[in-house]
Parts: C-alpha cells; sequence; structure tokens
C-alpha cells in the first residue's frame, strides 16, 4: 500500500508515466485477451453441457414420425408429448402416475428413515459416546466405500428367498443401506460443532437421553438434516439397478424401470419416452435448485474434506 | 479478591474435566441411559448386518467355487471387460478429474456471468443420469441421431456412427460418465480452493507469483491431498458405475464394451447364471480392496489434519 502512494506523487517524470502508460496498455491487453478466451471457453463449456439436454428437449417436442426425420429442431414443434405421458394415453404409459406415486413413496421412505437411522445411530456414537462407537462409524465408513451394484446380485438373491420382490420395500431396504453410511459419516462431523455441554446440562436438569435426543439434538442438527435429506431423497430417485432387478410389475414399477422397458419395445416412441423423461427428470432439478447451498455445504462439510 | 482467585483456580480444573470429557462421560453411561445408548444404534446395526454383511457373506458363498473363475478366465468378453474396466479407470478417471481441477480454478474467476455459468455446468449433476444417459444414447445414433445431423448441417461432416464400433462406442461411454459427474467433482475442488485463505495467495502475488506459478506451488500443494481423496473415491465409486455403459452403448456391439458392473448383471440375469456374475464382480477385489484400504488411512490422517 505504502509503495503505491509513493510512485503516485506528482513529482513523476514525463518518462516514468509513459512508461506507466504503456504498461497499463498491455494490461488492459492482457486481460481484454483473458477475457475474451475466457467467453469462449464458457460458450464451448455451455455446449457440452447443454447438448443431451438439448437433444431430450427436442425429441420431447418432436410429433411420433418427426423423431426419424433428422432434424436438428423440430419441424413442427408441440408439447402432445406430454399431454400423452400426463395423461397416460399411451399403451406403455398406463401405470404412469401409479410409477410416479412408487418413486415418491420410494424416495419419501428412504428420506425418512435414512435421517432417523443415521441421527439416531450418530447420536448414540457422538453424543452418548457408546462403547465401541468407533467400531460402528468404521463399519459405516466402509459401506459407504462398497460399490453398490457389486451388492446388487446377491441382495437380489436374497430378497427372492424372502419373496420380496415385487415389494417396494426391498427397494426402500436397499436405498437406506446405502443412504446411512453417508448420512452418519456428515452428521458425525457436523455435530462437532454443537457443544456436548448442552447436553450435558439438560442431564444435570433431568432430561432423558430421548428428550435430549428430540429436544437438543434434532434442532440444532437441522441444517445437516436438510443436506442429507435431500441426498438421500436425490438418492433414492435417481437409483436405476435395484429397482430394474426387484421391480419386475407394471404396478410395482417405479418411472425409471418403466422408462427403461421402453427400450426394449420394438418401435420405441421416442417423444413419449423423452417427455417421460422431461417429467420425470424435473423433481429432483427443482429440489436440487431449491437446497443447492445447503446440499453443496453438506457435501463439503463431511464427504470429502481434505 | 479472594473471589476472583477461586474463579481463576476453578477454571483449569473444568479444561481438564473437559479434556477428559470422554471418560466422565462415559463413566456415567449406566443403567437405562446404557440401554437408550444401545437402543439408539440398533436399527443401523440391524440394517448393516441384514443388508450389508449377509449379501456380502451370501456373495463371498456363492463365488466360492474355484471352477467358476475358470469358466470366466476362458470367456474372451470376460479379458476384454478387464481391458475396458482397466481404461475406464485409468483414462476416465482421471481426465474426469483433472479437468475438474482446472475447471475449479476457472470459476474462481470473479463476476456474475461466472456464477450463472455455474448453475448451468451442475445441471448435469442434478439431473437423474438413466434419461440422460438414453438420450445420449438416441443423441449418437449414427442416422437420426442429434449429433450426426447437427455435424452434417453445420461442418457437411459425415461422421462415423458411433456406437457399432468398439472404440468408438467405448469412449462414448466414457465421454458420457465424464458429462455426469464432472460437475460434481468441480463443485467439491472448488470448495476446496475457497477455502485456501486468501492471504496465502496474495502474499505469493507480492512476491510475484501469479497464473501457472501460483497453481504449481501454493493452490496444488494444498489441494494435492483433497485431489488424491478424491481421485480414489471416484475410482472406487466408478468401478461400480453401472448407468453409463448400461445404458449408452448397452454393453455393444457384440459385448465388446462392457465394463465388470455390467458384466455382472449381464452373467447373473441375461445368461441366468447368477454365480459367474459374483464371481466377475469378485475378481474386482484385488483392486477394490487396496484402493479402500489407501482411502480408509487418508480418510483418518486428513481427519487428525481438520
Amino acid at each position: 500500500m505504502s509503495t503505491t502512494s509513493f510512485i503516485a506523487t506528482p513529482r513523476a517524470t514525463a518518462a516514468e508515466r509513459s512508461q506507466s502508460e504503456v504498461m497499463r496498455r498491455a494490461a488492459r491487453r492482457s486481460r481484454y485477451l483473458s477475457n475474451t478466451a475466457a467467453a469462449i471457453f464458457s460458450c464451448g463449456l455451455v455446449i457440452w453441457t447443454l447438448l443431451p439436454i438439448y437433444n431430450i428437449m427436442m425429441v420431447s417436442f418432436e410429433g411420433h414420425s418427426d423423431v426419424f426425420s433428422g432434424a436438428i429442431w423440430p419441424p413442427d414443434p408441440s408439447a402432445s408429448g406430454y399431454w400423452v405421458v400426463l395423461t397416460e394415453g399411451y399403451w406403455y404409459l398406463q401405470n404412469f402416475w401409479h410409477q410416479f406415486g412408487n418413486s415418491v413413496y420410494v424416495g419419501a421412505a428412504t428420506t425418512f428413515l435414512t435421517l432417523l437411522i443415521a441421527s439416531a445411530a450418530s447420536f448414540s456414537i457422538s453424543r452418548l459416546r457408546i462403547n465401541h462407537g468407533w467400531v460402528i462409524s468404521n463399519a459405516a465408513l466402509m459401506t459407504y466405500v462398497i460399490p453398490a451394484s457389486f451388492l446388487a446380485i446377491p441382495f437380489y438373491r436374497i430378497m427372492q428367498n424372502y419373496g420380496m420382490t415385487n415389494n417396494l420395500w426391498s427397494v426402500i431396504a436397499a436405498m437406506v443401506t446405502f443412504a446411512t453410511p453417508y448420512a452418519m459419516f456428515i452428521f458425525q462431523q457436523y455435530g462437532r460443532s454443537i457443544p456436548i455441554e448442552l447436553d450435558e446440562s439438560a442431564r444435570i436438569d433431568g432430561a432423558s437421553p430421548i428428550q435430549i435426543y428430540l429436544r437438543i439434538y434434532l434442532p440444532l442438527m437441522a441444517p445437516a438434516l436438510v443436506a442429507v435429506g435431500t441426498y438421500a431423497l436425490l438418492l433414492a430417485w435417481n437409483e436405476y439397478l435395484y429397482q430394474f432387478l426387484m421391480l419386475s410389475d407394471k404396478r410395482a414399477m417405479t418411472v425409471p424401470v418403466a422408462l427403461a422397458s421402453f427400450l426394449n419395445s420394438d418401435e420405441a416412441p421416442w417423444n413419449y419416452m423423452m417427455a417421460t423423461a422431461v417429467v420425470y427428470a424435473l423433481p429432483p432439478v427443482i429440489i436440487y435448485y431449491w437446497f443447492r447451498r445447503r446440499m453443496t455445504a453438506g457435501l463439503t462439510m463431511g464427504g470429502v474434506k481434505g | 479478591m479472594a473471589d476472583v482467585l477461586q474463579t481463576t483456580q476453578v477454571l483449569p480444573a473444568q479444561a481438564l474435566a473437559l479434556k477428559g470429557k470422554a471418560r466422565f462421560w462415559r463413566g456415567h453411561l449406566q443403567g437405562s441411559e446404557y440401554a437408550w445408548a444401545i437402543a439408539f444404534c440398533v436399527p443401523y446395526i440391524a440394517i448393516f448386518l441384514a443388508f450389508v454383511i449377509y449379501p456380502v457373506a451370501f456373495g463371498i458363498w456363492m463365488g466360492s467355487e474355484p471352477s467358476l473363475y475358470t469358466t470366466l478366465f476362458s470367456d474372451p468378453i470376460y479379458l476384454e471387460t478387464v481391458l475396458n474396466t482397466a481404461i475406464y479407470l485409468g483414462v476416465a478417471i482421471n481426465v474426469k478429474m483433472f479437468c475438474a481441477l482446472l475447471l475449479s480454478g476457472f470459476f474462481m474467476r470473479p463476476g456474475w456471468w461466472n456464477k450463472a455459468l455455474l448453475m448451468v455446468f451442475v445441471l448435469p449433476w442434478a439431473v437423474p443420469s438413466l434419461p440422460f444417459f438414453i438420450s445420449i444414447h438416441w443423441m449418437l445414433n449414427g442416422e437420426y441421431g442429434m449429433l450426426n445431423n447437427l455435424l452434417y448441417d453445420l461442418f457437411h461432416i459425415n461422421a462415423p456412427d458411433w456406437l457399432t464400433s468398439r472404440w468408438t462406442a467405448f469412449g462414448s461411454a466414457m465421454l458420457s460418465h465424464v458429462w455426469k459427474w464432472m460437475p460434481f467433482w468441480t463443485v467439491i475442488l472448488l470448495a476446496g480452493r475457497m477455502a485456501i485463505p486468501s492471504e496465502i495467495k496474495d502474499a505469493a502475488k507480492v512476491d510475484g507469483a501469479t497464473g501457472l506459478r501460483s497453481f504449481i506451488h501454493i493452490s496444488f500443494p494444498l489441494l494435492a491431498n483433497l485431489y488424491l481423496i478424491c481421485t480414489l473415491l471416484s475410482t472406487i465409486f466408478s468401478l461400480g458405475d453401472f448407468n453409463s455403459v448400461y445404458f449408452v452403448t448397452g454393453g455393444g456391439p457384440a459385448d465388446s464394451t462392457h465394463v465388470l458392473a455390467t458384466l455382472g448383471i449381464r452373467y447373473a440375469f441375461d445368461l441366468a447364471q447368477p454365480r459367474l456374475g459374483v464371481a466377475a464382480v469378485i475378481s474386482a477385489l484385488p483392486l477394490l480392496v487396496p484402493l479402500v484400504i489407501i482411502l480408509m488411512r487418508k480418510f483418518r490422517t486428513s481427519q487428525v489434519q481438520l
């Protein structure tokens, strides 16, 4: 700071002034160049990001026969595809709203159970400090790093043995299993910021552990609960493999399974498929942008903090 | 005066009590409180035993026959798959992570334009993967797909049919994976960069380190641990990545673009040989287990640093 004020004294000579003018011009030019490069790069990035999204939107607005026309803009754009999806007006879409309800049910149940089970376990480990709690934490962390698709085959066989296929609860069980480890990790990281003296003073006032859990722990954990709840909801909503393996009956299917089963039909109705896909993708996108800040905070709070 | 002295003498004692908090607390964890602590943990332990330990044990039992592995290694598709998986992990993951690292630096630039760009850029992460991979599959269709029509209309290029030869198909699957997951890792690394105190960079700037030098000597050493953890996590997650290969190429042409996750499902459900499917998955353990051990160790050391 002091050096700048020293240079900026009015006693600078003409030569010094012209030199500083040259430097300023060079700086301006380099800033201009870097801004142009950034703008070009941004355009490339936008095209890269939006190309598949544009494709899905374009096909969903096309007519049934236009799909095979090879156009890059719908020749006759209409929202009839969406209307067909929303009114279940195509034989593949007969159960659309039922399947959508299944997806909502799986998402809601997964979110609720994940929050309940993970917060209770984290409370026991990090607040009540149960003996050997670290064993449970490490077991959860191990589960977090097992790829879910690797357990799919034995999981399917077990559910088959118990006659649980075509039952939404088999999927919910799988989703809760794979969402709780991350949830516990976040809860334990976040819980460190809540002073344990609060629990102690409540205990001295005669609160039982369940009261501490309900009245102190959960309210103070609200930001982490929101972040993890969003995560669990999106995990269950976006998952495909387990839902595909467990749910084969048309009435028990969720939307992604039904959507993928379109692919196996002889003439895939691409415009209806893409319209279904857009309807299915809207809720997570809205939820994501709604909770974006909290989710990002949650991810950096625990997940992969270095 | 005596009062003041007494309080100052009590304070260190309190601090000691706080330091020995764990012991103090556990010492008092008796009777009903102990029962509560166990009760809070039981749901998670039950889930862990029923849906992690049981399937893992069941899977190991299913894949315990040595003859399965001789069948596996004599299958040329399996050998191709191993090569594919190695390329997938070696190339796609590193390209994705390195681009994410560079992009996170790009998004550090100030201005509302960059924030808006980031909002668009994270869209692939927010949308469910399945419909968008189906859309990419259709977009890459040689005759009707949008990409080739676009290339022809704009540049008069007759692009190849991407999904009918092995390497273009597999490259498409890898790029789809990068499209879907690069935003996530960019956000994580961006958060890591933002956590670097700006004073360090300012000090380096005063010493003349800008641009590349600032990145090599300041940002990268501080980000290195995070970057390594992210890469390990991403490698493990991608080992179980099912959707991008299954929906973009479907394993085709002629089952030449499978990865272990999709091949296991193919053996188990298309060819009705679940044991062989489990064996294919188990054959990834020699890679998975060391990665998990390194990652767990990294997690622990970085937690100490926090």
